[in-house]
């Protein structure tokens, strides 16, 4: 058994700590650990990775307990690559925290940077649904920390919204548990696979209760549309910085979905047949119109970012609803590109944010930097808007092309190829407002502001330049979710490896 | 038992609900915390209702299913210390603002716009 698979969690939680207690008044100490911790997740999460690409389970029982009765950490193509994923957005995040010195403008902000990195890799790892419930609530907690970072009114007044909000959010977590536990007598997701389908079909009311409940959860989780009211003021008022991390964290609701709904409630289980195709999608499409009208309507560069992140969350959605090895594959691909596209563009609009008096679309005196800022926003736009030769553009072609086989490929297509053009009239507008109507004004003598430093230009690149490398790898990256996506719809391997891997229930000694 | 304790949970989430619902940030946490009460309740009722048995697996014929009773302090502690964090965030936007208010103050789209 190897032990690594938790390091991606036990690693932030002992740095963090540290962070706080050993290195709490030096600045430069907290940022070489803070760095130095997300580089040796990434060697891991690229290890982790490499051991589960053939196709292996990678199995942890946490104190050698058995399955159903003790918490185990599950490693399987889907988990590795999330975590691989979180480790690249949170190095480069990190880069312009430190680039733009947003992590010198209140305390602590490593080391709940750390706790949130500890919190997301947990719940992409665990493999029990109460286990997953307690990871979201150290990411939450973590996040409610970083999402007020460095103070201020609006920004107090956005995280009790958005804390708030979590905080029903999980309440419903509880009940979904409660009902599921008080109908199958387990939270294991290999074991309620197993348990589901028991289940006699005349008394399935509460795991249908439950199912949906779960389902609720895991959409307030993921933004889509009803339950999407927190994310554009809580987004918009988070750090720059801060705002790209939690680009991940929607996804966190997206990998949920796709967990629980492929090996707990499958789509083809009776039980739960309808959730995806009369509710789940219907509200994905709505999502994605939704986001991209709102990035044709916002007011300012925040928003407008937030409702893109809403859209791109929706287009996610809609090919999981779906619920084809060939649209997993593509979600999986969409969701790569829109966590990089999306914190790319946060990072962007805090970079405008700067020098800017408001981020109000309208023209005003150019921002410091503008040219080079421009022409990132430009490639960001392009990335999220999806037109090629970005990634955007392939993620959206596979969507299309796993929506060709099913019923409502017309309703698909024109909800996708609409919305992208709204969203790039927006984005249009938005940059041209902000970019090439400034041009019109004279740079005013007295502006004190600097342009972004070199670090931050770095950052938004690199996040840039993993978007291009999606492209150009983008069938190797393809070839992977698709045996991901496999590996989803084929969970035998997954549920004998969890259930009937003995520990220490199973061999028990003679009282020593 | 089952109707009180079903009653319970039912009056609690009701109660909270409703004053989740206000505007302010007071009636609001207190809602939040009747609402993590009654979801104790109904985590604690997700194993059966047994009265006088001991919760743990032995020979006896009855025993309370422990499980759901480790799932309830989990929950019990997480939900305190998130109540804690939100008194406190919004206390920080109360003394910061000098309002209560939980939703966006509308001057704010207006002002900036025009």
């Amino acid at each position: 058994m190897t032990h690594w698979i938790i390091a991606p969690v036990i690693l932030p939680a002992i740095l963090a700590p540290f962070i706080v207690l050993a290195a709490r008044y030096h600045l430069n100490i907290q940022r070489v650990f803070s760095v130095v911790g997300i580089l040796a997740q990434i060697a891991i999460a690229i290890g982790l990775l490499w051991v589960a690409s053939d196709g292996t389970v990678i199995l942890y029982q946490l104190g050698d307990w058995a399955a159903p009765f003790g918490i185990v950490l599950v490693g399987d193509r889907l988990s590795t690559m999330m975590v691989l994923l979180t480790a690249v957005l949170s190095l480069f995040v990190l880069m312009y925290a430190i680039g733009s010195g947003w992590d010198d403008r209140g305390r602590h902000f490593h080391a709940l940077f750390q706790f949130q990195i500890m919190g997301i890799m947990g719940a992409f790892l665990t493999g029990d649904l109460f286990n997953l419930f307690v990871f979201f609530e150290v990411l939450l907690i973590a996040s409610y920390g970083l999402m007020i970072h460095a103070g201020g009114n609006e920004r107090l007044r956005a995280g009790v919204q958005y804390v708030l909000f979590n905080l029903l959010g999980s309440t419903l977590f509880l009940f979904a548990l409660g009902a599921i536990y008080a109908e199958a007598g387990t939270l294991n997701m290999a074991d309620l696979a197993r348990r589901v389908t028991e289940i006699d079909a005349s008394e399935t009311v509460g795991i249908r209760v439950a199912a949906v409940l779960l389902l609720l959860v895991f959409a307030i989780k993921a933004a889509l549309v009803p339950l999407h009211f927190w994310l554009p003021s809580s987004y918009a008022e988070a750090p720059g910085p801060v705002a790209a991390l939690f680009a991940i964290m929607t996804k966190v609701g997206a990998y949920a979905i796709i967990r629980v709904y492929t090996i707990v409630f499958p789509p083809d289980l009776e039980v739960t047949s309808g959730l995806h195709d009369v509710w789940l999608q219907p509200a994905a499409l709505i999502s994605l119109a939704l986001g991209m009208i709102g990035v044709l309507a916002a007011k300012k560069l925040d928003r407008l970012v937030t409702f893109a992140v809403i859209g791109s969350m929706g287009m996610v959605l809609v090919a999981i609803s779906m619920f084809t090895p060939a649209s997993i594959g593509a979600a999986l691909y969409y969701i790569i590109h829109s966590t990089l596209a999306g914190a790319a563009l946060f990072l962007i609009v805090d970079m405008v944010k700067d020098s800017r008096t408001s981020l109000v679309l309208r023209a005003m005196p150019p921002v410091a930097g503008a040219s080079l800022t421009a022409a990132l926003f430009f490639a960001a736009a392009i990335a999220m808007a999806g037109l090629p030769p970005l990634s955007g553009f392939i993620g959206k072609l596979l969507i299309l092309d796993a929506a060709y086989d099913t019923d409502r490929l017309a309703l698909i297509w024109t909800v996708i190829l609409a919305s992208s053009l709204i969203a790039i009239v927006g984005f249009g507008r938005a940059g041209s407002t902000v970019f090439w109507k400034a041009k019109a004004y004279a740079t005013q003598e007295d502006q004190t502001a600097q342009p972004p430093n070199a670090m931050a230009y770095a950052a938004v690149m690199g996040l840039l330049a993993m978007s291009i490398a999606l492209t150009a790898f983008g069938g190797f990256v393809h070839d992977f979710t698709l045996a991901t996506a496999d590996q989803l719809f084929n969970p035998e391997a997954y549920i004998s490896t969890v259930v009937d891997t003995p520990g220490k229930l199973s061999t028990p000694s003679e009282g020593s | 038992m089952e109707v009180l304790v079903a009653s319970a949970i039912g009056i609690m989430t009701a109660a909270g609900l409703y004053l989740v619902m206000r505007l302010r940030t007071f009636p609001v946490i207190l809602g939040i915390s009747l609402l993590t009460y009654a979801v104790n309740v109904f985590l604690f009722a997700s194993g059966r209702l047994t009265v006088g048995a001991p919760p743990i697996l032995t020979d006896a014929e009855v025993y309370a299913d422990p499980l759901p009773q480790a799932l309830v302090l989990t929950a019990i502690v997480i939900s305190f210390g998130m109540t804690a964090v939100v008194v406190m965030i919004s206390l920080g936007a109360y003394l910061g603002s000098n309002d209560d208010r939980v939703n966006d103050p509308k001057s704010d789209e207006t002002e900036d716009v025009t």
